[in-house]
C-alpha cells in the first residue's frame, strides 16, 4: 500500500541536534521496527513521519510524494500512542469513529467501519464503555482499532506496549504480528525492548544518538552487527568484549591471543590490520561453552539459575564473562572452570568500533519474518 | 454558627424597629407578607439573578477563551498570565472606586476618553446603565478567578490527546469542542458554583458606585436587606428579606452541587 522514503534527515531543538542525519527507505508493507536506548531520538522521528514535529532538514517521502509540508491529518497515516491517548468523554466507538466524525463520514457507514475493526481486535462486546472502565490491554486495542479505523496506508507505533505487564506484552506482540498479515499495511514501530524488535521486525533500524548505527534484518544484526555498539545493544546477555593482540593477519582471517594465552583464527577480513595490532574480541554469552580443555580459565562468582538455562558470571585474567550454559549444571561459587568457543562465532572490533567483516555470512541471515510463523492467509487457502 | 441564624429567624418574626421602640410584639408571618408583597423585592431578585448569570457567563466564556490564549507559547507569557490575574487580589471596594472614578466617570473617565477619541457620546454609565455598569465590574473581578482555575486544569490536558485528534484531523476548532472543552467540564462546574455563592451576595460594588440606584436598578437581595435594615431601620423586615435570601441560596447550592457531583462521577 505504501512506501516511506526518508533523505538525510535532521532535527534541531534549539540549537541541540536530536537527529543527525538519518537516510532510510521502508519498502511496502514492511514491518520496521526502530529500537535504541532511551533518548536516543525514535519517538523524535516518528513524530516527524507523522508530521507532528517539523523536520529541520531532509526529505521525507511517502509513496514517492515529498511530505514535508503536509499536515499530520493529510498523510494517510495513523499513530498508537505509549499513553494510549484515548479521548477520555468518548465512548470506545466514538473514540474510534472520531476521525470517520471529522470527515463527515454517514453515520451508518461510521458504524460498519468501526465494528469491523472492533471485530478484528475483539472489541464488539466493549463499544458502549468509556476508556477509564477498560482494562491496560483493551485500551491498547481501542487505539490499535482508532489506528485501523482510518485505513492509513502506514501503521505508526511508539512503544505501544511499554505499559502492560509481561504476559500481555507477550500476547500482545503475537497479535500485532498478526494483525500486520491481516491488514498487510507498512508498519513503523518504536521500541526500546530488543525482544519485541527482534521477534516482530522485518527490518531492525538501530538507533543511537539520532545516528543510524545499523539497518538490517534481525538476524542480520545479532549475527553481522556492524560495530560494537550494535553488538552490544542486540543479544542478552549482553555480548563479552575483551581486548585481543593480533599475532597473523592472513586470507583465512585473524589469529589472536586471548589473555590466558590460547589463541584463536578468528574467519574475519583481515586486510587492514597487522600484527601486533589490539582488537577487541566480541562473544556472546550463549556462545562460551564450559570444555574442560578450553584456553580460559577462571573462577565463578555469580550464578543465575533460570531453570532452563543459567548464567555463570566468570572471573579470568581481571576480566567478567558471562556464559549462558545448560540449567543442568551444578557448579558452585567459587568453583574454577574452564571454557572457550567456536572461532566462527566470535566477533573482531577495530579501535574506532566497527566490526571485521566475517568472511562467511550466516545461512539465517536471509529468512523473511513470514517464514516464522504460520501464515493465517496460508490456512485459509 | 447557629445563634445568628436563630436571631434572624426570630427577629423575622418581630415587630421592631430601631427608631421606634413602641412598635414591638409578634408580627407573625406579617414582615414575610409585607415582603414577598413588595415589588421592590422582585425587583431585586431580578437584578440578583441578572447579575449572577451574566457574570458568570463572561467569566466562564472570557476565561475559558483566555485560558486556551494563554496556552499558547508566546513571547512575554509569564508577565501576561501575572497582570491578568492580578485584579483578583483588588479588594471589592478598591475595585469599584477605580472603576467609578478613574474608569467609568462620565467626564475624566477612561471609557469616556475613549468614547470620545472615537466621536461617540460619552456614556454617564452609573446613572444611564447602572446593572450593566455593576455587571462590567464584578466580571473584571472574577475573571482572573475563572482564568487562573482553567488555566490550570487547561494545563494537565494530555499533549498526546491533542496530538492524537491532530492525527484523526482535527483543527484547532475541532479541538476545542471535541477535546479542550471536555476536558474543562468538571473545572468550568467549578468555577461556576465558587462565583455563584459569593456573587448572589455582592454589595460593597453597589455600595461605593449606585447605591442601588437610581431607583431600585441595581438593587440585589443583599443591598435590599441593607437598605431595609439599617436605611428604614426596620430589623424586622430585614431579617425576613434575610430569611428569604438563606433559602434562596440554599435551593441554589443544593441544584448546583448535585449538578457538579453528577459531572465528578462521570
Ligand atoms: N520538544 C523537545 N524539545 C527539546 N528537546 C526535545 C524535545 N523532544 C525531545 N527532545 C530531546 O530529544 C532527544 C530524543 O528524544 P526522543 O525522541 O523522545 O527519544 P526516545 O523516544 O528515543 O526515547 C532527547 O534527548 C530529548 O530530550
Ligand atoms: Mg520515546
Amino acid at each position: 500500500m505504501a512506501t516511506l522514503e526518508l533523505n538525510n534527515i535532521v532535527k534541531d531543538f534549539a540549537g541541540t541536534q536530536v537527529i543527525k542525519g538519518v537516510d532510510l527507505e521502508v519498502k511496502d508493507r514492511e514491518f520496521v521496527v526502530f529500537v535504541g536506548p532511551s533518548g536516543c531520538g525514535k519517538s523524535t522521528l516518528l513524530r516527524m513521519i507523522a508530521g507532528l514535529e517539523s523536520v529541520s532538514s531532509g526529505d521525507i517521502l511517502i509513496d514517492g510524494q515529498r511530505m514535508n509540508e503536509v499536515g499530520p491529518a493529510e498523510r494517510g497515516l495513523s499513530m498508537v500512542f505509549q499513553s494510549y491517548a484515548l479521548y477520555p468523554h468518548m465512548s470506545v466507538e466514538d473514540n474510534m469513529g472520531f476521525s470517520l466524525r471529522l470527515a463527515k463520514v454517514p453515520k451508518a457507514e461510521r458504524r460498519e467501519k468501526v465494528l469491523e475493526a472492533a471485530r478484528i481486535l475483539q472489541l464488539e462486546n466493549l463499544l458502549e464503555r468509556k476508556p477509564k472502565a477498560l482494562s491496560g490491554g483493551q485500551r491498547q486495542r481501542v487505539a490499535i482499532g482508532r489506528a485501523i479505523v482510518r485505513n492509513p496506508s502506514i501503521f505508526l507505533f511508539d512503544e505501544p506496549l511499554s505499559n502492560l505487564d509481561a504476559a500481555l506484552r507477550v500476547q500482545m506482540r503475537i497479535e500485532l504480528a498478526r494483525l500486520h498479515e491481516e491488514l498487510d499495511a507498512t508498519m513503523i514501530y518504536v521500541t526500546h525492548d530488543q525482544i519485541e524488535a527482534m521477534t516482530m521486525a522485518d527490518k531492525i533500524v538501530v538507533l543511537q544518538g539520532g545516528i543510524v548505527e545499523q539497518v538490517g534484518s534481525p538476524m542480520a544484526l545479532y549475527h553481522h552487527p556492524r560495530n560494537r555498539f550494535v553488538a552490544g545493544f542486540i543479544g542478552s546477555p549482553k555480548m563479552n568484549f575483551i581486548d585481543v593482540e593480533v599475532r597473523d593477519a592472513r586470507g583465512e582471517g585473524v589469529s589472536v591471543r586471548l589473555p590466558g594465552g590460547g589463541e584463536y583464527l578468528v574467519p574475519v577480513d583481515a586486510s587492514g590490520c597487522q600484527a601486533g595490532d589490539t582488537l577487541s574480541l566480541g562473544i556472546r554469552p550463549e556462545h562460551l561453552t564450559l570444555d574442560d580443555n578450553g584456553p580460559l580459565e577462571g573462577e565463578i562468582t555469580v550464578i543465575e539459575r533460570l531453570g532452563g538455562v543459567t548464567s555463570l558470571y566468570v572471573r579470568c585474567h581481571g576480566e567478567e564473562w558471562i556464559l549462558v550454559t545448560d540449567g543442568e549444571v551444578s557448579h558452585r561459587v567459587r568453583d574454577n572452570v574452564r571454557f572457550g568457543f567456536a572461532p566462527a562465532r566470535a566477533h573482531l572490533f577495530a579501535e574506532d568500533g566497527l566490526a571485521l567483516t566475517h568472511l562467511e555470512r550466516h545461512p539465517l541471515v536471509d529468512v523473511e519474518r513470514r517464514q516464522n510463523r504460520a501464515s493465517t492467509a496460508a490456512d485459509v487457502s | 454558627m447557629l445563634v445568628p441564624l436563630c436571631m434572624t429567624l426570630w427577629f423575622s418574626f418581630q415587630r421592631y424597629n430601631l427608631l421606634n421602640p413602641f412598635i414591638s410584639g409578634f408580627a407573625g408571618v406579617d414582615n414575610y407578607t409585607y415582603l414577598l408583597t413588595d415589588p421592590a423585592l422582585w425587583t431585586a431578585m431580578g437584578n440578583t439573578l441578572l447579575l449572577v448569570g451574566w457574570v458568570l457567563a463572561i467569566t466562564v466564556v472570557g476565561g475559558t477563551l483566555l485560558a486556551v490564549l494563554f496556552q499558547q507559547e508566546f513571547f512575554g507569557r509569564g508577565i501576561a498570565r501575572l497582570l491578568v490575574i492580578a485584579p483578583f487580589f483588588v479588594m471589592p471596594t478598591v475595585s469599584a472606586l477605580i472603576w467609578k472614578n478613574m474608569m467609568m466617570h462620565p467626564v475624566n473617565g477612561v471609557l469616556a476618553w475613549l468614547f470620545n477619541l472615537f466621536g461617540f457620546q460619552a456614556v454617564d454609565w452609573f446613572s444611564s446603565l447602572p446593572l450593566t455598569s455593576i455587571i462590567l465590574i464584578v466580571s473584571w473581578e472574577w475573571l482572573p478567578f475563572a482564568l487562573l482555575i482553567l488555566l490550570t486544569a487547561i494545563q494537565s490536558l494530555d499533549d498526546d490527546q491533542v496530538e492524537a485528534a491532530r492525527m484523526d484531523g482535527a483543527g484547532p476548532i475541532a479541538i476545542f469542542w471535541f477535546i479542550t472543552l471536555p476536558h474543562l467540564k468538571r473545572a468550568i462546574s467549578v468555577v461556576i458554583m465558587i462565583e455563584m455563592i459569593f456573587l448572589l451576595t455582592i454589595f460593597a460594588e453597589i455600595f461605593v458606585t449606585t447605591s442601588g440606584g437610581p431607583g431600585l436598578a441595581s438593587t440585589n437581595l443583599a443591598y435590599l436587606i441593607y437598605i431595609r435594615a439599617l436605611l428604614d431601620f426596620d430589623v424586622g423586615g430585614a431579617s425576613a428579606g434575610g430569611v428569604i435570601a438563606i433559602v434562596l441560596a440554599n435551593i441554589v447550592a443544593i441544584f448546583l452541587i448535585r449538578t457538579v457531583a453528577r459531572h465528578l462521577e462521570t
